[in-house]
């Protein structure tokens, strides 16, 4: 029984690794086919030298910078104002942003902004995306930031009340410095998930703002250059190594 | 305490109004308006997008977006319970363990489904070793497919279920495994009677957390499968781009939501859980 179930986990965990691993391994591969023909550098010098990538990825990380730093802000306050007191209505707003379908998030978006252009003479572009990462990047903060509030105890704000310090200074001294870890990982799980967004941005970027999964989906539909796979590997250790930095200071 | 309160909710409340509640507000008034010429919306108001939703056309398409996301919650029950049990029962290797199921999941969901095109295609990996191996000379057709559909929701949202798999063995109380025994119950049995009834909370919030996600999945199908696997997600994506017909696109996408809002609502009412 036991020895089975430890085989049926193996299965499990290689269903679950090999794909990326196989993905990883072939980026290496000398030849454009799938056919092993022996270890080279070629797709990674050739994703690193595609102009169209490097501008994409710059895009990607301007956007995911602001992104997370306008929700990690927001998203702290908001956190933290929502463990001072429940808010039925922002809990559901926030509720509301995590449940809904990207597709719904990104549709509704676009015709919102095609909406307010009307009215603006302005057009779809970096703004726009930052704006919609912006929306679904928020509930994961505050989602990071009420798990480590739940885990401080009210008595230090209080003694810092009764010391005569003001809200303010109480929030600023003695709960934000304690709440740091919780907003680092949220921050780092935000850019993540920015970084990471493929269907809401393609809906609301304009020419000017192709973000790296853009390009990156674009290239796995024509599927001709084994320079997705090289770029996949960059990406996904470099996401993965975050998360994990993330994962730590969640713990600390 | 109330004016900082109130002063560090405005921003947050500002992008939830702006970017959250008055999108959804716009396709709720879109939905109800004629189609433009050019795209976009017109007058006069018209309850015809939300009448073509019983199109046998469009119910199909939303029979097959259930009947998908009904066969990746079971798959991924299937895949996931053992996991679980295994994991709960891991000893001082628990969290390296549980971080070997994480790691996939943490990295580019867009990749980890690229990574399928990679294995399935013609040209891919499967292909190309079956037939470097002789057991086929032409490659199968692997890539859009159902199957491939399939695979890909699977590999994407098994953590979702074993995570809360995993919590709530991790609190079974485990001597009620050696009563179990004790009173000449077989393991079978013990799993079927004790262990399956305890973990039936895991279960249903796994079923939740796979199946919701599922029903409102637009990249996995649209990149993994074919013109006969047409998602809600993607039925809703065309009619904004390439069908230009946003009342009908608009009033698609609150039907999804409505749904997803439903089940959510029967499920949290049931265990009374918050999240935030």
């Amino acid at each position: 029984m036991r020895r089975l179930l430890g085989l049926y986990a193996a299965g499990v965990y290689a269903f679950l690794h090999l794909p990326l691993a196989a993905l990883i391994l072939f980026s290496f591969n000398a030849s454009r086919f799938t056919v092993w023909e022996g270890f080279s550098l070629r797709w990674y010098r050739a994703a690193f030298g595609d102009a169209q990538l490097a501008e994409a990825a710059a895009n990607s990380l301007l956007i995911g910078l602001a992104a997370t730093a306008v929700a990690t802000a927001a998203g702290t306050l908001c956190g933290y104002a929502l463990w001072k007191r429940r808010s039925g209505l922002v809990a559901a707003a926030l509720h509301l942003s995590l449940v809904t379908p990207e597709i719904v998030t990104g549709v509704s978006l676009l015709a919102f902004y095609q909406w307010v252009f009307r009215f603006a003479g302005l057009r779809l572009g970096t703004h726009t995306v930052i704006g919609a990462h912006v929306t679904f990047c928020l509930v994961f903060v505050v989602i990071a930031v009420m798990a480590r509030l739940r885990t401080l105890d009210p008595a230090l704000e209080e003694a810092a009340l009764d010391l005569g310090a003001s809200e303010w200074r109480a929030f600023r001294e003695v709960t934000l410095p304690l709440l740091w870890p919780a907003v680092a990982a949220g921050a780092l799980l935000a850019f993540t998930i920015s970084f990471d967004d493929y269907v809401v941005t393609s809906l609301v970027a304009g020419v000017d703002s192709e973000t790296l999964p853009m390009v990156i989906y674009a290239m796995a539909k024509r599927g001709v250059s084994p320079a997705v796979n090289a770029v996949s590997a960059v990406i996904v250790t470099a996401l993965g190594a975050l998360i994990l930095v993330s994962e730590r200071l969640r713990r600390a | 305490m109330n004016r900082l309160r109130a002063v560090f909710l405005l921003p947050s409340t500002l992008v939830l109004c702006v970017l959250v509640a008055a999108p959804l507000a716009i396709i709720l008034s879109y939905s109800v308006l004629t189609r433009g010429a050019y795209g976009g919306v017109e007058l006069p108001l018209s309850l015809e997008s939300w009448l073509r939703l019983a199109d046998p056309l469009y119910l199909g398409i939303l029979a097959r977006t259930v009947a998908m996301a009904a066969a990746v919650t079971a798959l991924c029950l299937a895949l996931g319970f053992p996991l679980a049990l295994f994991l709960s029962r891991a000893g001082n290797r628990k969290n390296l363990y549980l971080h070997l199921v994480m790691l996939p999941f943490w990295t580019s969901f867009l990749v980890r489904t690229y990574a399928w095109m990679f294995l399935l295609r013609d040209t891919g990996l499967i292909n190309t070793t079956l037939i470097w191996l002789g057991l086929i000379q032409e490659p199968l057709s692997l890539l859009y497919t159902p199957g491939a559909v399939l695979a890909g929701l699977v590999y994407g949202h098994l953590p979702f279920m074993v995570l809360p798999l995993y919590a709530a063995l991790e609190r079974m109380d485990r001597s009620l495994l050696e009563a179990a025994a004790d009173l000449g119950a077989q393991p079978w049995e013990s799993l079927a009677r004790v262990v399956i009834p305890l973990a039936s909370p895991g279960i249903r919030a796994g079923a939740v957390l796979v199946f919701i996600p599922c029903l409102g999945a637009y990249l996995t199908p649209d990149l993994l499968g074919g013109s006969k696997t047409v998602m809600a997600g993607n039925l809703i994506q065309n009619q904004f781009t390439h069908a230009r017909d946003w009342p009908f696109g608009s009033a698609a996408s609150l039907a999804l939501m409505a749904v997803i809002l439903v089940l959510l609502a029967v499920w949290v009412r049931r265990e009374k859980e918050p999240l935030l």
